[in-house]
């Protein structure tokens, strides 16, 4: 039986004796803003601290722990080679601003990887600057509004939605100034183009869609759709958080798609850090290079260099070239998986998918609606189970935390109910899928109560999250 | 295959589920789309992709190689060992957002930690758990501000760096917020306090100042611009260096109301510009007018004390459209570092290395003034970086300082046609007398000549 590690966990500031003491004050300094005590936060030994955080990663659960088949987020296995070259002096003790001539490796990186993107996703140019999906979208919608603006198009203000999409996409949407319209899906789970062809107008500035979607299912309609936004006088924008589900099989350039995000910490294996860093490079059809953020990377006669003469480019995002360290990461990975092996990885990826769907869908305790096929992920309903035994898809991820096992991502798409997203990625062996697969069917036999009252085998019983809202405690100041 | 352990028994695995080939698999995917392969070239192996990359890697000159004096908002710090040994722990590295608590409470904590810190160091009620970068920041920082007061302009300072400005004006394009700089002093490097009183008004939704700002000049005239900002009923957003608060009032103290800054100093390597840690603490009673996640302490069903993610509501995977931010990854392994960091320097430690950058910044330019044809700039008192004019041409002198493997300043005419021939140095803890007298002495030479 699993049982996670649990200790007392004291905060730091109760491990550690706070001073309050005067600070010595420097003569040449400016009075006014002359710090008068120090700064009061802990002092601790180095033995301490490793301890502590040591400790607290014993109560964390990453994709080194075990299957962790979170929907849309692709957490596949971050190879430790990537890690360690990562952290090379030549790497990491780069300034962003050294002579270029001192920084011709990283470079070199930089632009080979903005080709390898485009080779898989079928685009003409990359952008490696922003620092994840949300902000590649964000980044999506500027180069949008630049788009129009440049043909003195600018009645076009608005932005349409399948109602499956991240909720990264309508508030990047927003964010960038764009009122959005929402679309429903067909009874198929998929867009629906009679809605589309209403939505639609000259007021539209863009159609942003994922492909597979959230639900799995590959838009077969796609090149209809394609056309019709295009006659329409919009661009296509394709949220890549899905595209471990066809590489090598398609591309997103072929579909008809002029602008297209992907997730270097999703489908290019770097690690999510626990929330970040991650990156969110997009990539563009030609007619929209120009408008790319600076600097460009270029090469001209044998040399690297920054390229800032871009006079119609919408400027900038992030702070200096986007996250490096990522980006360096996910070029390791592709060198090391090749053609072959991205193709493999997705092939697998919907492989592992299908398998596991398949046979839970045998077990008759979970529903799935809309089209069988799925591709990478696929979304179970526990609506059944809410009916007949009153277990949630809630109780059930907490459920699956005691047996060791992280759960799928729950109430998503908003269009199932009771939702179950499973994506298990490609790097999950056949035995752990069959372990996933054999303790959902198990949770779903199990004594109601006891699922309701999960997680017990965790460091903590299950959390108060309203509590945490209600009374936001948020520092140990305010405990 | 690498990294896909059913690659072998992929053929049974299909017969299971009554399928016969992979490609059944793809049936949905139109004919006119499908491709045969990527154009790329077959995988390597992973010895032979540490040897290729050991070959790129050897067309990088390192801090190690390349003594660096370069200013701009990044510097190489010193991080101690431990730092990435606990940012190497799997469990942390490899973990997802916390979206289930129970099995993250380890990360949970060490975000509410770093948020407990991040208020202790620059004195304000609440921090979220990072954002991307400073730069971003200031972005997310004026989209709040007309958020809570909708009102119409943000003011800014005109010496901020390049990026900053760029990336304001994009994150502002669909709130119809219109940006007003105010000069600076050219003598003193400050803000122009008579520009400044005169521009802002009643309209004004915040008023951003940085300290030190980016010409490494402290803004000592807080109090007065302070006035400034609440007489107009505004909101003081003030960028901070963490570096500089163990001698530096916390901005707090002189009237933020929300503080932003660039966390990488604090146990994060520079990595050519990413990855950063973008700092972002406010008043309480802004705190659902803030964006990005932010962890919280409850209780379990057993009353025991427990963390997860509080206050989602403003987030987008909730609030979708109306979120306070579309942002959903951030920095966190970077909090973690920077956490973990802090907690070693402490209140002591922190106001030894403030000292220590200010010192330094200090022996540097009185050493560099020492030399004919380089002057200070500015009158204001700076920290670890300020601004140097040079009789010649500052771009000749730096190719002359880089045969001799040194980083000169970062020339600043381009972006300030008032400073000619003016370039912008920075120093840390981690330069010490020999990095300066190789400066020095390479100055006197390359200038010479």
């Amino acid at each position: 039986m699993y049982r996670s590690a649990m200790y007392d966990k004291p905060l730091l500031n109760e491990i550690a004796h706070i001073k309050k003491d005067k600070i010595k004050s420097i003569d040449t300094f400016p009075n006014a803003l002359q710090r008068k005590e120090k700064v009061n936060i802990p002092d601790l030994d180095e033995t301490q601290i490793v301890r502590h955080f040591y400790r607290l990663s014993q109560m964390n659960y990453g994709i080194d722990s075990g299957i962790y088949p979170l929907g849309s987020c692709t957490m596949k296995y971050n190879p430790k080679i990537c890690e360690e070259i990562a952290g090379w002096d030549d790497f990491a003790n780069t300034h962003p601003y050294q002579d270029v001539s001192t920084v011709q490796g990283n470079l070199e990186i930089m632009l080979e990887l903005e080709r390898m993107l485009c080779e898989i996703t079928g685009m003409d140019y990359f952008s490696l600057q922003p620092a994840a999906g949300a902000q590649g979208e964000f980044l999506g919608m500027l180069i949008t509004r630049a788009y129009h603006e440049l043909n003195k198009d600018n009645e076009r203000n608005e932005v349409i939605l399948p109602d499956t999409a991240h909720g990264t996409n309508p508030a990047s949407v927003t964010m960038a100034g764009y009122k959005l319209i929402e679309i429903p899906s067909t009874k198929d789970g998929t867009v629906d183009l009679e809605m589309l062809g209403k939505a639609l107008s000259e007021k539209t500035a863009c159609f942003m869609l994922t492909n597979p979607n959230t639900l799995g299912i590959f838009e077969s309609e796609i090149i209809e759709i394609s056309k019709m936004v295009h006659k329409a006088g919009a661009l296509l924008y394709y949220d890549g958080a899905n595209i471990n589900a066809i590489m090598g099989k398609a591309r997103p350039g072929d579909m008809g798609f002029d602008i297209v995000h992907l997730n270097l910490h999703k489908t290019f294996a770097t690690p999510h850090g626990g929330g970040g860093p991650g990156s969110g490079p997009i990539g563009v059809k030609i007619k929209l290079e120009k408008l790319l953020p600076i600097p460009r990377i270029a090469r001209k006669d044998g040399k690297y260099l920054f390229d800032y003469n871009v006079p119609q480019s919408i400027g900038k995002i992030k702070g200096f070239y986007g996250n490096f360290s990522v980006l360096l990461k996910a070029y390791i990975y592709i060198l090391m998986m090749g053609r072959d092996g991205l193709k493999e990885a997705s092939e697998i990826a919907v492989l592992n998918s299908n398998y596991m769907k398949e046979k839970i869908l045998k077990s008759e305790k979970y529903d799935m609606p809309y089209k069988q096929l799925r591709k990478h992920e696929f979304v179970l309903s526990c609506e059944k189970l809410k009916q007949e035994k009153g277990i949630t898809a809630k109780d059930v991820a907490k459920r699956l935390l005691d047996y060791g096992l992280h759960p799928p991502t729950i109430y998503f798409p908003l269009i199932v109910k009771e939702a179950l997203m499973v994506e298990p990625t490609e790097t999950e062996s056949k035995e752990d899928l069959d372990e996933y697969i054999d303790v959902l069917i198990k949770i779903a036999n199990e004594d109601p109560e006891l699922v309701k009252n999960a997680p017990i085998n965790t460091p903590v019983k299950r959390v108060d999250e309203v509590g945490a809202t209600k009374n936001p405690v948020l520092t140990w100041k305010m405990i | 295959m690498k990294f896909i352990p059913n690659s072998n028994i992929k053929n049974s695995m299909l017969k299971e589920i009554g399928l016969n080939n992979i490609n059944d698999l793809f049936s949905d995917i139109p004919q006119k789309i499908r491709i045969k392969n990527i154009e790329l070239d077959n995988g390597l192996s992973q010895q032979d992709t540490e040897k290729k990359l050991r070959e790129i890697a050897c067309k990088n000159k390192s801090y190690h190689q390349l003594t660096s004096f370069i200013g701009g908002g990044i510097k190489p710090h010193y991080i101690p060992s431990f730092v990435k040994s606990i940012i190497s722990r799997a469990e942390f590295y490899t973990a997802y957002t916390p979206y289930q608590s129970e099995a993250s409470q380890g990360f949970l904590q060490a975000m509410f930690e770093y948020q407990s810190i991040i208020a202790e160091l620059t004195g304000m009620d609440v921090a979220n758990c990072s954002l991307y970068d400073g730069v971003t920041s200031l972005g997310e920082a004026a989209l709040m501000c007309t958020r809570i007061n909708r009102k119409k302009t943000f003011i800014i300072p005109e010496n901020i760096s390049s990026d900053k400005k760029s990336v304001l004006k994009n994150y502002t394009k669909g709130s119809e917020l219109e940006i007003k700089e105010i000069p600076y002093d050219l003598k003193t490097g400050k803000i122009d306090l008579n520009q400044l009183k005169k521009n802002v008004d009643g309209n004004t939704a915040g008023v951003y100042i940085e300290n030190p700002n980016f010409f490494g000049v402290f803004e000592d005239d807080v109090d007065t611009i302070s006035k400034i900002v609440k007489d107009a009923g505004s909101i003081f957003v003030i960028g901070i260096d963490p570096i500089s608060l163990g001698i530096t009032k916390s901005p707090s103290e002189y009237g933020a109301d929300i503080a932003i800054g660039e966390g990488r100093a604090l146990g994060n390597p520079m990595d050519f510009g990413g990855s950063s840690l973008g700092i972002f603490a406010c008043k309480k009673e802004f705190l659902r007018q803030m964006p990005g996640r932010i962890i919280g302490l409850t209780k379990d069903s057993e009353s025991n004390r427990a963390f997860c993610m509080a206050l989602q509501t403003r987030e987008q995977h909730i609030r979708r459209s109306r979120a306070t931010s579309n942002i959903c990854t951030n920095e966190g392994l970077c909090a973690l570092a920077a956490v973990s960091y802090l907690s070693w320097l402490g209140g002591n430690g922190l106001e030894k290395l403030s000292k220590a950058n200010f010192e330094n910044g200090q022996k540097l330019a009185k050493q560099i003034e020492s030399i004919k044809g380089f002057k200070k700039m500015f009158t204001g008192v700076h920290f670890n970086e300020f601004v140097i004019k040079c009789d010649e041409d500052p771009d000749k002198i730096n190719k002359k300082l880089l045969q001799k493997n040194i980083q000169g300043g970062l020339l600043l005419e381009s972006e300030y046609p008032d400073l000619k021939n003016c370039v912008l140095f920075g120093i840390t803890e981690i330069h010490n007398d020999a990095d300066i007298e190789k400066l020095i002495s390479a100055l006197k030479e390359v200038s010479n000549v």
